[in-house]
């Protein structure tokens, strides 16, 4: 018992210290997958914030548009003008699911608006096979000049490890996520934005267009899933086995609130780096491999304590 | 015309509140089952009890168990598939335990585990709705995938982890295993969600039905007109996780055959959801039609091309399977959102004025 | 209101119309041999290079001979997506067409069918996956799992490691990370690997993969970089392999130390990690490259006359290969069955006596017009894999390339083990269906 407590609640930290390069680099390795989880994030809260609808096809959208990306490439189509034309295609689905899913279902419930994500995420993935088969695509990095390699940094005589592709990553996410934040807190489309978030019935009144709106956000979530299918795309391969990896989108979200832009990128990182170390120090203890419910666990511990998530907005209930 | 409650007089409360109370709805339950118990084993092939109707049974428990709790109680979980793993492991113990007990005894006391299982995970119930809580029963599903797994004492320490069904009698005659006859397995399989159904609609009928969707309507009203929320919440939990750990068990013993972590993954959960939504949120019947829908549109997608004689390669007509499923998806939501059950009620209400418009 | 109609008539049309007519007629005077594949999914990747090769192998045969001794062969694929239901679904599906042989490619799905074999008479050919133990004959008349099992290629992975080592003595004191993908087909090996490790003094650490986690190993490479394991073996599947060697690349694993089991070693799985990859390891048992005189017919008479969806370039590759092999393998228990029958048109039932009695000489390799494509394989009644010997190839940044001569495996470690299971796995399915099936004479 006493070994168990030790191995739980000492042991541990004694190899933090012992090895302050690999507990740096444990948490380099945590704060890169949080940033693309919390990637995968934004895109569920952008839509949930301006439509209520949970989207569930965030995840096969990420892979949607790295294929299309990969696909056209693969084509004979220059890196960039494949990168355009992908851009196009997901404007075009924006336009799509706004035309033929939200605007017959608006005032559904929000579970009827979930199922229909369902739907169209069975779509994507049987026109996504169709159109480029199911094997797996390399990345187009180098096409698309993506930094490769990696910088190493000795540290108390080991080294902390930083991949090039990694850096990039934290960097583009950052960027989105200031470019996102400047559309919806300092413009007009990001004024309407946060008042149909409000309250639909508002917005419609004081003639904000909700057809536009909602191409917006769905076609800024397409963006944002295009960059995290290159990213991840580029740490692995493409295959439509990443669209398994946006589940773990979900306790971010639960721990960041599902409509808070700041709450995503937080939750992302306390999520990324929370199971990086628990599975790095902890894990060995319960035979390894617990990164896949970890993530859920600390969120639901979270949400005992604030049951809106951390920048969620307080529901108040009246009767 | 033919579907007409006109002249059926109700003379005591116990006649009104009964569980059929329309005439119609008596002869065609009996109808159904007659066909279902008799008609179907006389008359179905073994690749459509296989792996249309013995699965549809399986899925139509599930569903019906999810349902409870997500259309009567509106607690939204999505992790089904995780429940009826321990539903399907907890049978395989106990069949290793007691080897003498009658295997649908093992099967129903399955349940209980999954009961127990379902309503610790459905402890943060009180303090999260809606989404929140969707996610939160996420990690009941992972949680649950990863203990089938590590824990080796499950599956008997089996060297490839999985369970493999024991051969099993009944009256001499075999009812799990690979000898068992399909017909069989469809026999035990229809009994035992016949018997859970009809306690399922006795259960709506009641006090606890009523405080269920009282809860579902509003909770904040539920508790001030004195129902105890926590308890409530729990036990809907709880129930449904009994409906789905039988289920679970129903797939491995009467179904597959054999299961290992996999089986029981968040696919599993995701798609028992669809067929609770499809088929109705909220109604016992929609729970049978989604599950119908949704495990047999698939198989009649891919039989399609080859019964019209085209020849197409499999994994295109997977592909496209993917693709028409997901269009019917979206098309029958923005059509019905109700799901297939309000399909059957404006039926119902066509056959009753029928031939007449209104 | 018209459309409303429409679709509530295509619903309903659905669930009534589930009396599907569960069998196409197949002819009476054909070989059927449906071949489950997995084209879809998230093992998609592993998956089309090996159904294209069966399934090219088989319409080479149709085109070049007119079939398996005059009679035609009927190919049908069936989509699995790696899903043990949809296999179970496959399998019901083509049960009652008679096929000659069912052949599952996945693990969950093979486990999943080896009771029902007996029961309807129709042979398992797993090669070299699903069930170690039903390499056992007397246990398992109707599955067949050659060239070799999960755990001969684990004893030949650590021949390979000794032989590098400089033999079995300096494996004491070193530690053996195992990455490996966390369901049955990964456990199986532990246990072998775990006897070795007493046997000779090493240690293991284990690193699991989940499903859902197949493409986000990142924590795990950082414990293999605290624990610093001097030979890194991996079993791993579908979208694994290349983040796994993508991560070991990246954490600056020494690759000519990390080495992957025979499913581990498509081209698919090295290329992503462009020239992080070169000098990672894998175990073969089939020859890579489309220098065959039978490859040449596939491509002369399949490939480029259309029947085939196989993808210029992918043709010699591991995989596609690997598929020509399963297909090689089962044409030659076909040819048996009819040989020791001397029916032409062959049932099930024949084609297990033909995999019995199934031998591929050096020889006979040569005749099929794939010399040294593979090493000999003997089948007999006993033991139904043979336990080939498998050989290690090295990924040079473009290719694979043979590294090292032909392993046996350790049978003398192997073979108790592969009896204690089937006996383990006989006493936990009680009933299980005794032997009845007579033995044949090799000979013929």
């Amino acid at each position: 018992m006493m070994h168990l407590l030790y191995s739980i609640f000492v042991d541990p930290f004694v190899q933090m210290g012992a090895a302050p390069d690999l507990l740096a680099q444990t948490l380099w390795e945590g704060l890169v997958s949080g940033i693309l989880y919390s990637l995968i994030a934004l895109g569920f809260v952008l839509i949930f914030k301006a439509s209520g609808v949970f989207n569930f096809a965030q995840g096969i959208m990420v892979v949607f548009s790295a294929l299309t990306l990969v696909g056209l490439n693969e084509h004979g189509v220059p890196a960039y003008l494949a990168l355009a034309i992908t851009l196009v295609v997901m404007l075009g689905l924006a336009f799509a699911v706004e035309r033929v899913i939200l605007r017959p279902l608006v005032n559904q419930p929000e579970i009827i608006l979930f199922m229909a994500t369902f739907g169209l995420t069975y779509f994507l993935i049987g026109v996504g096979e169709l159109i480029f088969g199911g094997d797996p695509k390399v990345m187009i990095s180098d096409q698309l000049r993506l930094p490769s390699g990696s910088y190493r940094i000795p540290m108390a005589g080991g080294y902390v490890q930083m991949q090039k592709i990694d850096i990039a990553a934290t960097v583009i996410a950052s960027l989105m996520v200031a470019a996102l934040a400047i559309l919806f807190n300092r413009t007009r489309i990001g004024r309407a934005l946060r008042a149909v978030a409000d309250s639909h019935r508002a917005a419609l009144s004081v003639g904000i267009s909700l057809e536009q709106i909602w191409v917006i956000v769905w076609f800024a979530a397409g963006v944002v899933a295009l960059a995290t299918g290159i990213m991840w795309g580029a740490r692995s391969n493409v295959s439509f086995a990443l669209q398994i990896i946006a589940l773990k989108a979900l306790p971010v979200l639960i721990l960041g609130g599902f409509t808070s832009i700041p709450g995503a990128i937080i939750g992302g990182i306390i999520i990324g780096v929370g199971e990086k170390m628990g599975e790095f120090y902890w894990g060995p203890l319960f035979g390894s491999g617990i990164e896949s419910w970890l993530a859920y666990v600390i969120a639901l511990v979270f949400l005992l304590f604030r049951p809106q998530g951390l920048f969620g907005e307080r529901i108040i209930e009246r009767l | 015309m033919f579907y007409r409650e006109v002249g059926q007089y109700k003379t005591s409360y116990a006649a009104d509140e009964a569980l059929f109370p329309i005439l119609q709805d008596k002869i065609g339950i009996a109808v159904i089952l007659l066909v279902a118990f008799v008609g179907v084993p006389l008359t179905a092939s073994n690749f459509t009890l296989d792996s249309i109707l013995i699965p549809i049974l399986v899925f139509s428990l599930a569903a019906t168990g999810l349902n409870l709790l997500t259309g009567y109680t509106g607690l939204l979980s999505l992790g089904s598939a995780g429940f009826m793993g321990v539903g399907a492991y907890a049978c395989y113990k106990l069949a290793t335990f007691f080897p003498g007990v009658n295997i649908v005894v093992l099967i129903l006391c399955s349940g209980f585990f999954a009961a127990a299982v379902g309503s610790v995970f459905g402890l943060p119930s009180l303090r999260i709705k809606g989404f929140y809580l969707a996610v939160a029963t996420l990690a009941a599903q992972f949680f649950l995938s990863w203990c089938f797994i590590r824990v080796a004492w499950l599956y008997n320490y089996n060297v490839s982890a999985s369970i493999e069904v024991p051969t099993k009698t009944l009256f001499g005659l075999p009812v799990t295993g690979p000898t068992a006859t399909p017909v069989t397995r469809y026999l035990i399989a229809l009994s035992i969600v016949a018997l859970l159904t009809l306690l399922a609609a006795n259960l709506m009928r009641g006090r606890i039905g009523r405080a269920w969707m009282a809860v579902r309507d509003m909770d904040l009203a539920a508790e001030l007109i004195g129902i105890r929320l926590y308890q409530t919440k729990l036990l809907a939990f709880a129930v449904s996780s009994f409906y789905c750990g039988v289920a679970g068990a129903m797939m491995v013993f009467l179904w597959l055959g054999n299961a290992e972590s996999e089986s029981f993954n968040i696919n599993q959960s995701f798609l028992i959801l669809f067929m609770v939504i499809i088929g109705g949120l909220g109604s016992l019947l929609g729970s049978f039609l989604g599950a119908a829908l949704i495990w047999g549109l698939p198989i009649v997608l891919r039989a399609a091309p080859a019964y019209f004689g085209i020849r197409i390669q499999s994994a295109t007509v997977e592909q496209s399977t993917f693709v028409i499923l997901g269009v019917l998806i979206i098309l029958f939501l923005i059509v019905e959102p109700h799901g297939l059950a309000r399909l059957w009620q404006i039926g119902k209400q066509k056959l009753r004025v029928w031939p007449f418009p209104y | 209101m018209r459309l409303k109609k429409l679709v509530l008539g295509a619903a309903l049309a659905g669930v009534v119309g589930v009396a599907v007519p569960a069998s196409q007629a197949v002819a009476q005077d054909t070989l059927f041999v449906p071949l489950f594949t997995y084209r879809t999914g998230p093992f998609a990747n592993s998956g089309i290079p090996i159904a294209n090769g069966m399934h090219d192998y088989l319409n080479m045969l149709n085109a070049r001979d007119g079939g398996i001794g005059g009679v035609k062969i009927v190919v049908q694929e069936c989509e699995t997506g790696y899903k043990n239901e949809k296999g179970v679904e496959c399998y019901d599906s083509v049960k009652s067409k008679h096929p000659l042989v069912i052949t599952p490619y996945s693990t969950g799905i093979t486990l999943a069918l080896i009771p029902k074999a007996s029961v309807d008479q129709i042979p398992i050919f797993s090669m070299a996956y699903g069930l170690s133990a039903s390499a056992v004959g007397a246990d398992f008349p109707w599955i067949f799992n050659p060239p070799a099992t999960y755990w001969d290629g684990m004893s030949i992975v650590l021949k390979y490691i000794a032989q590098k080592e400089g033999g079995f003595d300096k494996l004491k004191g070193k530690t053996l990370g195992y990455i490996y993908f966390d369901g049955g087909y990964g456990l199986e090996p532990i246990p072998l690997l775990d006897q070795l490790a007493k046997d000779y003094g090493f240690s293991v650490k284990k690193y699991p993969v989940p499903p859902a986690e197949m493409q986000n190993q990142s924590g795990l490479w950082l414990s293999v970089r605290r624990d610093r394991p001097d030979w890194m073996i991996m079993w791993g599947w579908g979208a694994m392999n290349p983040t796994a060697v993508q991560e070991a690349a990246k954490t600056g694993y020494r690759m000519d130390h990390f080495i992957g089991v025979w499913w581990s070693g498509s081209e698919d799985d090295a290329r992503p990690a462009g020239a992080g990859a070169k000098g990672y390891l894998s175990l073969n048992f089939n020859a890579v490259g489309p220098n065959y005189p039978a490859i040449k017919d596939i491509e002369k008479d399949v490939i480029a006359k259309g029947n085939s969806q196989t993808p210029k370039g992918m043709v010699g590759e591991n995989f596609y290969n690997r598929g020509v092999m399963n297909s090689a393998i089962i044409a030659e228990a076909i040819r048996h069955a009819q040989k020791l029958t001397g029916k032409k048109v062959v049932d099930g039932a024949d084609v297990r006596r033909g995999f019995e009695t199934l031998q591929i000489s050096e020889q006979r390799w040569k005749e099929l017009g794939l010399p040294g494509f593979a090493s000999p394989i003997d089948v007999s009644c006993q033991d139904h894999n043979g336990h080939h010997a498998a050989y290690v190839q090295q990924w040079d940044g473009s290719k694979w390339v043979k590294v090292s001569d032909w392993i046996t495996p350790m049978k003398d470690k192997v073979l108790p083990l592969a009896y204690a299971a089937a006996k383990d796995y006989v006493s936990k399915n009680q009933p299980w269906p005794k032997r009845n099936e007579a033995c044949d004479d090799k000979t013929l």
